[in-house]
């Protein structure tokens, strides 16, 4: 799992993938949080990082599918998948080296944002004047998006040898897990299940978690999510077999 | 046993790619797998090197089996997989080293194995390019090299020679050879030059069904019906004498001087044909004995059944 691991990181350090991914997400971000007047900090006035992790998800949503896009579908494409799995590595070895990658690159991405946590700190007035419980509780909540984000894209990639439809399949599917849910448990037609649609949902165990609060059923959403999309990866690998 | 195939049938939905296959081989051996496109020679191997599982039916690979122990049975193998896949976008001295890596080895061993894997594949001008960089011949040689990184007992190759130069045909050969002195080799191709220079024994597989396990020697033998002998004299020979020759059934005339003697017999001929020129005063300048070709033998094994 090891070696598969480092030869995907490699690969995005060697391609520049690393690098476009890393400054796309910190320029969007950056933008968003900073410069543009609708929603910056600066002149909205609340020393918060909503902008941050309301945002996040939604260039998380395109970014994370473009990193993963090419994990099997490239790999059917070339052949080299047939490389991959007639050497003594088990499926597991190999969908967990390229899912960890890829989620490397993801919290890699995310690393550089503490530094918005000590300017918006310090800028606070008094200084310190931030809610740092939220903020650690949202920072754990949009990684474990990004885990989620990524057992997905991974998911959609094993599915087709083509990246545009593993690209498109994975931006949809994390768009209707994050907003979709909580979106359609509006509707008036639900009745009492409303807020259990609701609670399909990413964005409702992930505004639960921004305010701070570690509750283990959000906690257990994310893991199981994640683990359920892997699942269905390894059972697409696996159905060569059938 | 290094390679025991048993009763091996794979079918993909309601058509049989390989049905009930068997056959061995042994260690030092180099096994020809011949056949005609679509017979079943790529699954096979898919099915020994574990990428695929056979519908029933098994595969040993030095006593481990592929349903019980497949990572095992990945270790002893060296595989190259039709079309040589590779990972384009990295150095050879990395991928040859990735491949290592994923056989287990590491550090100094490691280092020292793909080094020795680039000398004697011939890639230590090409080891710091890309693969992507590289022309067809030295891709093939990579993928032969990856195959080997691990020093494996088994070598499965699927058409390791398409697309090649006649050198580096040549060169490629010359490897095979070298390498399969105390391994077991088994190798796909449609090129029937290269199995009468490397195989020891050849395995011909036809519809999913194997037509031919034998020797390459009595592959030949056994198959043969008739024999063809090319004269050329100096100056005309009169054609009906030709015909009187003992053992000849068929003359053609392939150019004035220039004739094809067919024989349906054991004897050889060639000695009467020389007698016959003495005493006519005609010189002799060309006699050639035409042994059936493999390739007829296969022409004759993979015909399509009515």
């Amino acid at each position: 799992m090891y070696t598969v691991f480092i030869k995907e990181v490699n690969y995005f350090l060697n391609t520049l993938i690393a690098y476009i991914v890393i400054s796309v997400f910190l320029t969007a971000i950056g933008l968003l949080m900073w410069v543009f007047p609708d929603t910056s900090v600066l002149s909205y006035g609340y020393s918060d990082m909503e902008t941050l992790f309301s945002f996040g998800p939604y260039v998380f949503m395109f970014l994370i599918p473009a990193i993963t896009m090419r994990m099997f579908a490239e790999e059917s494409k070339n052949g080299t998948l047939e490389l991959l799995f007639t050497r003594p590595l088990t499926d597991w070895q190999i969908i967990l080296g390229k899912y960890f990658s890829a989620y490397f690159l993801v919290i890699f991405a995310l690393i550089p944002t503490l530094l918005y946590y000590f300017t918006i700190y310090q800028l606070g007035s008094p200084v310190g004047n931030i809610d740092t419980p939220g903020v650690i509780g949202s920072y754990i909540g949009i990684t474990l998006l990004g885990g989620v984000f990524t057992a997905i894209g991974i998911f959609s990639s094993a599915i087709t040898s083509n990246q545009i439809i593993a690209f498109i399949v994975s931006v949809f599917m994390c768009f209707i897990l994050y907003a979709g849910f909580s979106s359609l448990s509006v509707m008036n037609i639900w009745g009492g299940s409303a807020s259990m649609i609701e609670q399909f949902g990413i964005s409702y165990h992930y505004n639960a978690m921004s305010k701070g609060l570690l509750d283990s059923r959000n906690l257990i959403y994310f893991f199981s999510v994640s683990v359920f999309m892997l699942l269905l990866t390894k059972l697409i690998i696996g159905s060569r077999k059938w | 046993m290094s390679v025991v195939v048993s009763q091996l049938t794979k079918e993909f939905g309601e058509q049989k790619a390989i049905d009930n296959i068997s056959f061995e081989a042994k260690k030092g051996e180099i096994i020809g797998f011949l056949g005609p496109n679509g017979a079943g020679k790529s699954t096979t191997m898919k099915i020994a090197t574990c990428y695929i599982p056979p519908t029933s039916g098994t595969v040993t690979v030095c006593g481990y089996d592929i349903h019980t122990s497949p990572i095992e049975v990945r270790k002893k193998i060296g595989y190259l997989p039709e079309h040589n896949p590779l990972y384009v976008d990295m150095y050879v001295h990395e991928y040859l080293k990735f491949i290592g890596n994923l056989h287990g080895l590491r550090g100094k061993a490691l280092k020292d194995r793909s080094d020795m894997m680039i000398g004697m594949c011939g890639l230590t001008q090409e080891q710091n390019k890309l693969i992507d960089s590289l022309s067809k011949g030295y891709r093939q040689r990579v993928g032969l090299a990856q195959a080997l990184i691990h020093d494996p007992e088994v070598l499965i190759l699927d058409e390791p020679t398409t697309g090649l130069d006649p050198n580096q045909l040549v060169e490629i050969r010359n490897l095979i050879q070298e390498v399969s002195k105390n391994k077991t080799v088994i190798f796909s191709t449609h090129i029937m030059q290269e199995v009468q220079a490397l195989c020891s024994r050849v395995v011909v597989i036809n519809n999913g069904h194997i037509v031919a396990n034998d020797p390459l020697q009595e592959l030949r033998t056994s198959n043969k019906k008739i024999t063809k002998v090319t004269v050329e004299f100096s100056s005309p020979m009169d054609i009906e004498l030709l015909r009187a020759v003992d053992g000849v059934n068929k003359v053609n005339q392939l150019s004035e001087t220039k004739y094809a003697l067919f024989s349906d017999k054991d004897q050889d001929i060639r000695q009467t044909v020389f007698q016959l020129a003495a005493k006519e005063g005609i010189p002799l300048i060309g006699i050639n004995l035409e042994e059936e070709s493999i390739e007829q033998v296969f022409h004759e094994l993979t015909k399509p059944t009515e």
